[in-house]
């Protein structure tokens, strides 16, 4: 049996029919970036993997189990908007996780046990690049660098299972190439599963093991809500040859082009 | 020329501006005062500033021959008390069902509609049965502070926990923290600047309730007092009294305003108009 098995997973709301017929399998270790359409159930994905969102048919099995219907510290999250505690300076946010793990009650570890925790986090915080902003709060810093933030505060953690949502979205080329690093260096490290989602098709290619491509493979015109999204590439990347990735970018600008949206930022071959 | 909404005042032109009315309003006073008792000077509706020192001199610095004490300040102790404890134990009670409320749907669903149906009883109208349950000492005129402004704050705090966004509580799951947990770490420390600002609110209703159960039942205290020298059309009383609340009440709201700035610099800047 694979770690994570999803089996004719359907996601509807109401009449809308957001995602039908998933089915996929994914191992340890996998790196999975996910790349379609705007509004195409991307997010809506990662909820369900994460517990908050179940599926209207269907089921998702984590380790022969079936998935958790409530958020745990197995899976982690960054979203697509700000996630950070905006009571909490940088370097309390990123220490929370320890405190929640080693201090049921009080949730505030004193003494040694504080300084190592503390210690631990400067060191992600410097991995992320936001040690002269230790003690500022999340209002003092730019979009950026709260999404950084919330970066090292989930990856403190060293969840088994990665979920990110456009995660570098609002950063700089210099900085996105350092997260680039700093993610695929944990992710061997601890042998994470990460989930991606991502606008940028490189940055697809670039990080992941497999790339999903969702998309409608069918199309009512008459009702834009009757079918839902569904996995329509599932290769392995590194053996992409340029004919398949010619293919999704073409596939993704039509979708684009039928949604009436702006292109995707990060289709440039 | 810049545009009228563009011009701002320099600071001690502000000051200025801020001023003027009040300084308006003294000297129609006077004048209006001066007026009435050239025609009659025995007349008390109006009396003259002097007439005030006169009497806030005997209230606060002689004491009194019936009972030794010195009136003006025992009113403002025993108002003041009242208040306190008042306004205390209502926001203490505020923020626990407040925040449980919020964070427990169970809890929420127990709870809510009965917090509603109470919010919705006037006060003053159970006032009596106050007085018959709890007797006409002190307890009386707390419970009713604190049943005038209870069930807002609750219904205000059980609000703002909801707002908190749901990826903060999410985000707290999945490092790793409980339900006491996200209590205590996410959702208490983001809603007491929050029960600071609803308490602020709540301070004119206290006042109000305060001094509607001092002037029915009560031997000292400022509401008290006020009605006691109403029989004697005592102006030179009243109206200092008067002042001296809203002195007061101006007070506490000030050092709450910079306590909440104090504890809470984060919410203070990110919410201007919320401080
Ligand atoms: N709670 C909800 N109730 C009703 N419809 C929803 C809900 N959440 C999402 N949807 C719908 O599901 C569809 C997919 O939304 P989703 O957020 O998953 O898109 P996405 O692929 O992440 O888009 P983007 O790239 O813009 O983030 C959208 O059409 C949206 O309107
Ligand atoms: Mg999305």
């Amino acid at each position: 049996m694979s770690y994570i098995n999803i089996k004719n997973v359907w996601k509807e709301y109401g009449d809308q029919v957001v995602l039908e017929r998933i089915n996929n399998t994914v191992e340890k270790g996998d790196f999975i970036t996910i790349v379609g359409a705007s509004g195409c159930g991307k997010t809506t994905f990662l909820k369900m993997l994460l517990g908050t969102e179940g599926p209207s048919r269907g089921i998702i099995t984590v380790a022969n189990e079936p998935l958790h219907a409530e958020p745990d510290a197995q899976r982690g999250i960054v979203f697509q908007r700000y996630s950070v505690f905006p009571h909490m300076t940088v370097l309390q946010n990123v220490v929370l996780a320890r405190e929640f793990e080693k201090s049921r009650f009080l949730s505030r570890l004193f003494g040694s046990a504080k300084k190592q925790a503390v210690e631990e986090a400067l060191t992600m915080i410097e991995a992320v690049g936001l040690t002269p902003a230790i003690n500022k709060y999340p209002h003092e810093l730019s979009g950026g660098m709260q999404q950084r933030l919330a970066i090292a505060q989930a990856l403190i953690k060293k969840p088994r299972i990665l979920l990110l949502d456009e995660p570098f979205g609002a950063l700089d080329p210099g900085i996105r190439a350092d997260m680039h690093q700093l993610v695929l260096d944990l992710w061997r490290r601890y042998k994470l599963t990460i989930f991606m989602i991502t606008h940028d098709l490189k940055e697809a290619f670039y990080l992941g093991t497999r790339l999903w491509v969702f998309d409608k493979d069918r199309i009512d015109p008459q009702a834009p809500g009757a079918f839902g999204a569904r996995i329509t590439y599932d290769m392995p990347v590194g053996s992409v040859d340029e004919k398949a990735s010619a293919k999704i970018r073409e596939s993704l600008q039509q979708e684009d082009a039928d949604l009436d949206e702006p292109a995707m930022s990060g289709v440039t071959p | 020329m810049k545009k009228l909404i563009n011009q701002q005042p320099t600071k001690p032109f502000r000051w200025l501006l801020g001023i003027i009315p009040f300084f308006i309003l003294l000297i129609l006073y006077i004048g209006a005062s001066n007026a009435r008792l050239a025609e009659n000077p025995n007349d008390k509706l109006l009396p003259a500033l002097g007439s005030f020192v006169e009497a806030m001199d005997r209230l606060a610095f002689e004491p009194s021959k019936r009972s030794g004490e010195y009136v003006f300040w025992q009113d403002t102790v025993s108002s003041l008390e009242r208040l306190g404890i008042g306004v205390g134990v209502s926001a203490l009670i505020a923020l626990i069902f407040g925040v449980v409320n919020g964070t427990i749907p169970y809890v929420r669903a127990n709870l809510s509609p009965l917090i509603t149906a109470i919010s919705l009883v006037p006060p003053m109208a159970i006032l009596p049965v106050l007085f018959i349950v709890f007797g006409l000492g002190e307890l009386s005129k707390i419970v009713l502070i604190a049943i005038g402004i209870t069930p807002f704050l609750i219904r205000d705090m059980q609000q703002r926990v909801l707002e908190i966004p749901s990826e903060q509580l999410i985000k707290a799951q999945t490092l790793g923290a409980n339900t006491w947990q996200i209590i205590v770490r996410v959702v208490l420390p983001q809603v007491m600047p929050r029960l600071i600002a609803s308490v602020r609110l709540s301070l004119g209703a206290a006042w109000l309730f305060l001094i509607a159960a001092e002037a029915i039942a009560s031997t000292d205290g400022l509401g008290y007092r006020i009605f006691l020298v109403r029989r004697y059309l005592s102006m030179d009383v009243i109206l200092p009294y008067v002042l001296w609340i809203t002195l007061l009440a101006f007070a506490v709201d000030f050092a709450l305003r910079k306590l909440s700035l104090w504890l809470y610099p984060w919410f203070h800047d990110q919410t201007p108009e919320g401080a």
